[in-house]
């Protein structure tokens, strides 16, 4: 899924300060799953800045939405028939949700709610990390099923660096060694001499370097 | 290994079997030629080339390739570091020709430390190629003639290619077999991490020798004098993969603090001496951290003097 963080409360009180009538819109994809952007998030962020304008003595009326999806324009479609009533849009759903709100509703003015992390999963209650950098090449069945380009701060594609100790990065001694686990992994697995296979250049032309990527299917298209 | 790959006098030293001696220069935070001619004069006649490090511990310092030229001037065969950090692949390539067409015969490929712990931790690094794939691309390029594309070249860049291994890094157990992806991508030489835990290189090394490598690629052992406990310690607890035994902080510890940097040396001296004897060592690679006054006190006393004149 996609994870996202939810931004400072002062910082969304900033972007929506100067309107009266907003559209807090939340979504029930992945930032519901990740706790971030669901209806119960919108719920409770519109009760927090309803208090904090109340203590301005300042007003602000909110109408509280979570669509089925944001990156779906059918859904984002049902904001329509009272869109143009409110002066701003805060979407608390990931990027995507945001500039799908921005595109169909272009005279309203629209803020982003989350911060929109990575793509993951729950490790555990409460806590979500980072599996996938979408590089557009998988390469997971070279390396155990552990992926090099998300899970090794230098997105190594030939082993670990100098600086792996103990199982632990450089960077942080927090962070698991990628090709530790990799290593490991391929060790469980009786496929060590997959290691000296030399992995040339990765082609990265694939993953966001070439630009907005898109996916089309004939199959579906109409 | 009889033809030469290049003009370096470091192959030359390493084809005729002496046991080469390679010294290390970090470039100013600064643009100011004199810190690296100043360091160079420390360096005269007790080194067969010198490193020019490349921005290491990721803090921003003058740029490798201008410091080697200015070393070069000097009459030294200066080794070029390059990381993969902070160029892509075209980059990379660009300045592999602009060091051979300056005269840089020799070029160490490394994947360079992450900028989280160097003064610019907000930098947006590269890692387009890893060191490994960095070495294979320069080899294709001094022998086939061609760019990672496929592309042929016009002027073939003659470089003496060198990559690092780090011994005392994790996993152990594909230490040696790190070094043999290295060889297979085409290093002639090899400059590894300051040893200070003799017995772990000196296993590291039977294995290297068991696979054979050592008759494929010419390895330094690295080497780096001790000046104080407080710089043991901090090797030890704060530089990732490096091992530091405590038999040498305590060993440092028993003498005054003022005669530390003295036993530093002795230690370093010791540890030359030692790895000289294991197989499939060719050579050291000093590395005085800020230091370079003690390189020929270190040389002379490990009996590495004078260097041969090639």
């Amino acid at each position: 899924m996609v994870v996202a963080e939810q931004k400072p409360l002062e910082e969304l009180l900033e972007m929506i300060r100067p309107y009266e009538r907003i559209i807090l819109v939340g979504c029930k994809g992945c930032v519901a799953v990740c706790a971030a952007g669901g209806e119960r998030e919108v719920r409770f962020l519109a009760s927090a800045i309803r208090t904090h304008r109340g203590t301005e003595g300042r007003k602000i009326e909110i109408r509280e939405v979570t669509l089925e999806r944001q990156c779906d324009p059918e859904y984002v479609e049902q904001l329509r028939g009272f869109a143009s009533d409110y002066q701003a849009m805060l979407s608390i759903a990931c990027g995507v949700g945001v500039q799908f709100l921005a595109e169909r509703y272009k005279q309203i003015p629209v803020f982003p709610g989350v911060n929109t992390t990575f793509v993951g999963g729950a490790e555990k209650q409460g806590v979500w990390g980072e599996r996938c950098q979408c590089c557009g090449d998988c390469v997971l069945h070279l390396t155990g099923g552990i992926c090099p380009i998300t899970r090794c701060s230098k997105s190594l594609l030939n082993g670990p660096c100098g600086g792996s100790s103990n199982g632990k990065c450089e960077v942080d001694p927090s962070i698991p060694c990628g090709w530790q686990l990799i290593l490991d992994r391929l060790k469980e697995l009786g496929q060590m001499e997959r290691y000296l296979e030399l992995i040339p250049p990765k082609d990265w032309s694939k993953s966001r370097d070439g630009g907005p990527r898109k996916v089309q299917r004939e199959d579906l298209m109409r | 290994m009889n033809d030469y790959k290049s003009q370096s006098r470091l192959e030359r030293v390493l084809k005729a079997g002496y046991f080469a001696v390679t010294g290390e220069c970090g470039p100013p935070r600064g643009a100011d030629p004199e810190a690296i001619r100043k360091k160079g004069e420390l360096l005269i006649g007790c080194v067969d080339a010198v490193n020019v490090t490349d921005c290491q511990t990721a803090v921003v310092r003058m740029s490798s390739l201008a410091s080697c030229l200015i070393l070069k001037e000097m009459g030294f065969d200066p080794i070029l570091q390059m990381v993969t950090r902070d160029r892509n692949r075209i980059a990379i390539q660009s300045d592999v020709l602009g060091a051979a067409a300056l005269g840089i015969n020799n070029i160490l490929c490394l994947t360079g430390d992450h900028q989280k712990a160097g003064d610019h931790p907000q930098a947006k690094n590269v890692f387009d190629l890893d060191s490994i794939q960095m070495v294979q691309a320069i080899k294709r390029m001094r022998d086939e003639g061609r760019f990672i594309n496929g592309e042929e070249l016009t002027v073939r860049p003659r470089l003496f290619i060198g990559a690092a291994e780090n011994p005392f890094a994790d996993p152990f157990e594909i230490r040696h077999l790190r070094l043999a992806k290295k060889v297979a991508a085409g290093a002639d030489f090899i400059q590894t991490q300051c040893i200070f835990n003799v017995k772990r290189f000196r296993e590291w090394m039977k294995r290297v020798v068991d696979l054979g490598l050592h008759e494929k690629v010419y390895i330094l052992a690295g080497i780096t004098p001790l000046k104080s406990v407080g710089m043991a310690r901090y090797m030890k607890t704060q530089v990732p993969g490096m091992d530091v035994p405590d038999e040498l902080i305590e060993r440092l510890k028993g003498v005054p603090k003022e005669k530390q940097g003295e036993e530093g040396i002795k230690i370093a001296i010791e540890i030359i001496q030692e790895i000289r004897e294991i197989e499939g060592v060719h050579g050291v690679h000093i590395m005085a951290i800020e230091w370079e006054e003690k390189v020929k006190e270190i040389v002379e006393g490990a009996g590495l003097l004078p260097r041969p004149q090639i």
